[in-house]
């Protein structure tokens, strides 16, 4: 007989629970849900814009009655739990029904504070927290003319606009002398009320309300300084309350909230708590992020996984008032130590402070251009050393390199179809469309329904923009610790350091050392895992053919049409008449179909049949030419200029350092893309500053860069020193390309690894520490031993013939 | 349709067969199980044979759509589904393809 659960409380932290649940194991529970209203699931974040009319209650319903029916749960709308004997195991409503249970899930949520002065229980006294206040709030507001919202917080923001919206004239009441005093420091405060005045909103600050005024029906609302004020409806808006009676009657340990474990277990380990109820390491959470991350580990032990953990959430405020952007995270007054960083233009309203402490961003508020809450938030989440790009953080991520969209990223502005995602065609009218119709949540949803940011990346902070724009004050992103991916909760950085503590030297030992959830892991990690056993034990471990993307296991790259492209290794891309017909012969003798220049000057001869491939490199390898790896995460090409040897300007021999460079770091396995460059002079005309490593000649010797990048993100290089002879470039490289291996995640290029740890780090580890730049450039030299074998020639020779052929079939 | 041995396949690994239905990709799970599917991807043709193989799934090499081994549909959100047939290994190791 499967189990019981029951779920005390209809709202979005229990159902996330139960559909996370079901997602996990189906067939798992018996499950009966109890809920105070009458409706199904609701989206309790978009009240606001149901509220001002831009939504009606329909758009916001998650999980209608036929959802509980297809998933054969039990539903009792209109049901209040009143009381629970753990002895028994059974639970009572207020309509008399007996229930019981094996495991029970509180998310009984919250309610609205209301100050008890004389007058609070007229019937036109609301708080505004479910579709009963709402319908309340637009009842009156067709008939009555004022209305007062005590508490200038965000909720009552909101609400204030939006019965605005509907036509009333609203005054916000505060106790005290700046709006949202909890999200906003006093200069976007003042920023905010001025806006909001703009627009018709009256404010009485620092005043306490005394009572309300009405016999039957309310008519005013009186202060302690003695004036009055006219009101056809009040609005407390002052805070809410963890809705814990029916928790602690049942002698569960409770402070503010609910008392829960990391695994969101209450004392009693057969009872489960999530939501707005929960009290979690002393902080309670009222945002809807936080309740997702804490669904997704209740359900992990629920359904009897039980590996996942929950440790607290960082959170970040928008305020859904159409129109006004305001982005507010982490702790934005700071402390003693810590430096505000201010940008500000009145006249355009655009008010940005970001507080620095350590060189890590501790808290950020924004008004009035909120394009970088995102990355602001995620630097900070991340602990990023910012040092080397204080002076340009205010100006925003874009003013670290774009390619030129900045001007047009305000999200709110764009119309409907203007283009998000190049590279898969999502508008921003779809993405939009998903999110309300689909009930989207997180950047990973939004990019599994509609593509948008799945390819290249470079429009994530967009599209977050879109979901914080969407859902207002309560997205937030992904948790802090980002796993590797769906197979498991650790991080990059976790398992490099695992595999290394423990010596773990195949995928296999790395996935059952760490509990991996899937036994053969999936698409993301296999070849995760693989690089990073390459990168580590490159003497021990046996590459995995299957854990590789085709391009690598195959060593062609793969086209539209299934054939695939050849880039043959020209070093330094000086080449010869020989080489030259080489390629020729071959691509007449093959019919391959078309020959291009690449960006690194080199010739891709595309369109060849994978079957061919073979005979192909055996014609190369024949003529001495071997694979350029324009197909992996490795070291790609090292481009060139022509140099002292022939240039007028040219300072140093830059063909000959390309190609020695070249010879050095051919074949080795990176953790995304590396190129290179040599330029003879500072013209540089190899473009040396926009790639992972650039050497730039000078009279007195040789200037080497870091971490440019010219695809997706432009990004400049950092200079990291200057040396004298070419022995000591080659030095500098292998120790840098391996410290690169050795710390930088899989697919993360050099560029935004230098931005994660900094060039002061990288200059400590390689610069500053001979020795450690020796040992570096050392263990580079043992792995390149095991990486500098031509795979076209084993190919060409036999090795992994069944990649090339098709299995014959013979009929019976 | 003979097509072959089981072991002429790599585990976790794709080979594919001509046949007057087009070319099939056969796949061998980890936990040697078979599964014949039309060698296109519902989504853009993409060469299936050609993707990273999990669990009784194969992401596609193009645009990393996930297509389940067992009936050839495509794992939502994405929908669309590549032909699927039957296929059976005797008890000598070959690969018997049913078209």
């Amino acid at each position: 007989m499967k189990e019981k659960l029951v779920c005390i409380g209809n709202g979005m932290a229990g159902i996330r629970t139960i559909e996370e649940i079901l997602k996990l194991d189906p067939e798992y529970y018996d499950i009966t849900v109890f809920g105070s209203e009458s409706y199904g699931n609701y989206n309790r974040i978009l009240l606001s814009p149901v509220l001002s009319g831009e939504k009606i209650i329909e758009d916001i319903i998650l999980n209608d009655k036929q959802w509980y029916q297809d998933n054969n749960i039990t539903l009792h709308t209109g049901h209040t739990v009143v009381s629970i004997d753990r002895y028994k195991r059974q639970i009572h409503t207020n309509k008399g029904i007996t229930v019981n249970y094996d495991r029970l899930l509180l998310a009984t949520g919250s309610n609205p504070f209301i100050i008890p002065v004389p007058g609070h229980t007229l019937p036109e006294v609301i708080s505004f927290r479910n579709i009963q206040d709402v319908h309340t709030m637009l009842d009156i507001s067709h008939q009555g003319k004022n209305a007062v919202v005590i508490g200038g917080g965000l909720l009552g923001l909101e609400a204030a606009n939006g019965l605005m919206q509907q036509g009333m004239q609203v005054t916000v009441v505060h106790l005290l002398d700046t709006l949202m005093e909890q999200q906003l420091d006093k200069v976007a405060a003042v920023l905010l009320q001025t806006s909001l005045e703009e627009r018709g909103l009256k404010f009485m600050m620092e005043a306490e309300t005394a009572s309300i005024l009405g016999e039957d029906h309310v008519t005013g609302v009186s202060f302690k300084d003695g004036t009055e004020i006219p009101a056809d409806l009040v609005v407390m808006a002052v805070g809410i309350r963890p809705n814990i009676d029916l928790a602690q009657e049942a002698g569960l340990y409770c402070e503010k909230g609910i008392v829960v474990s990391d695994t969101l277990q209450t004392y009693d380990p057969r009872i489960y708590a999530v939501g707005e109820c929960v009290q979690h390491r002393n902080k309670l959470y009222g945002l809807v992020a936080p309740l997702f991350e804490q669904a997704k580990v209740c359900a992990n032990h629920l359904a009897n996984l039980g590996y996942a953990r929950y440790e607290g959430s960082v959170t970040s405020t928008k305020l859904k008032v159409t129109g006004i952007d305001l982005f507010s995270a982490g702790d934005f007054h700071g402390g003693q130590d810590a430096d505000e960083l201010i940008f500000q233009d009145p006249s355009q309203g655009i008010y940005k402070k970001v507080v620095v402490e350590d060189n890590r961003i501790k808290g950020t508020v924004l008004y009035g251009d909120t394009v970088d809450g995102a990355w602001y938030f995620q630097l900070m989440r991340d602990e990023v050393d910012i040092s080397n790009q204080r002076n340009k953080l205010l100006f925003g991520q874009a003013h670290l390199g774009d390619s030129g969209h900045a001007e047009a990223q305000r999200v709110t502005l764009m119309s409907d179809d203007t283009e998000i995602c190049g590279c898969n065609g999502v508008c921003k009218g779809d993405i939009v469309n998903a999110i309300i119709k689909e009930n989207l949540f997180t950047l990973d949803e939004v990019r599994s329904h509609t593509k948008a940011s799945s390819s290249c990346g470079s429009c994530t902070a967009l599209v977050e923009q879109l979901l914080a724009f969407t859902l207002g004050s309560d997205y937030s992103d992904s948790p802090k610790k980002k796993p590797l991916c769906g197979c498991t909760e650790y991080t990059h950085a976790d398992v490099q350091r695992v595999i290394k503590e423990q010596h773990l030297t195949s995928i296999k030992s790395v996935m059952h050392f760490m509990n991996w959830n899937k036994p053969d892991g999936c698409h993301v990690c296999r070849p995760a895992l693989n690089y990073y056993l390459i990168c580590k034990w490159p003497e021990e471990f046996q590459d995995d053919p299957q854990s590789r993307f085709i391009n690598e296991r195959i060593h062609a790259n793969i086209q539209k049409d299934g054939t695939y492209s050849i880039v043959p290794r020209i070093w330094g891309g000086v080449t010869s008449p020989k080489e030259l017909h080489t390629i020729a012969s071959i691509a007449e003798k093959f019919a391959i179909p078309t020959i291009k220049f690449t960006g690194g000057q080199r010739l891709d001869l595309l369109g060849i049949k994978k079957h061919d491939l073979p005979a192909v490199w055996k014609d190369l390898s024949d003529a001495g030419l071997v694979s350029g790896h324009a197909y992996g995460k490795a070291l790609r090409t090292v481009k060139t200029c022509v140099g002292s040897e022939w240039c007028r300007f040219g300072t140093q021999n830059s063909t000959e350092m390309g190609i020695k460079l070249e010879k050095l770091a051919w074949g080795s396995w990176t953790p995304h893309k590396f190129k290179l460059a040599v330029s003879g002079c500072p013209r540089n005309c190899s473009e040396a500053t926009i790639k992972d490593f650039g050497v730039i000649a000078v009279e007195s010797g040789w200037e080497l860069h870091i971490g440019g990048n010219g695809g997706i993100k432009v990004r400049v290089t950092d200079l990291l020193c200057k040396v004298t002879t070419q022995e000591e470039v080659l030095e500098y490289c292998g120790a840098f390309i391996q410290l690169y291996r050795e710390d930088a995640h899989y697919l993360e290029r050099t560029a935004p690894w230098v931005e994660r740890v900094g060039l002061p780090y990288i200059q400590e580890m390689m610069v500053e520490d001979a020795d450690n730049r020796k040992r570096l450039n050392e263990r580079f030299l043992v792995s390149q031993k095991y990486a500098q074998i031509d795979p076209w020639k084993e190919r060409a020779e036999g090795v992994a013939k069944h990649e090339f052929t098709s299995l014959h079939g013979e009929a019976q | 349709m003979n097509i072959g041995k089981l072991n002429d396949i790599p585990v976790l690994g794709s080979r594919v067969v001509q046949t007057e239905r087009g070319e099939i990709a056969i796949f061998r799970t980890s936990d040697d199980a078979i599964f014949a599917i039309a060698n296109n991807c519902p989504h853009k043709e993409g060469p299936l044979a050609d993707g990273i193989i999990h669990g009784h799934k194969v992401t596609c090499p193009l645009h990393n759509w996930q297509i389940n081994l067992e009936n050839g549909e495509a794992i939502a959100p994405d929908q669309g589904c590549a032909e699927s047939f039957k296929i059976e290994v005797d008890t000598d190791g070959n690969l018997l393809l049913n078209i």
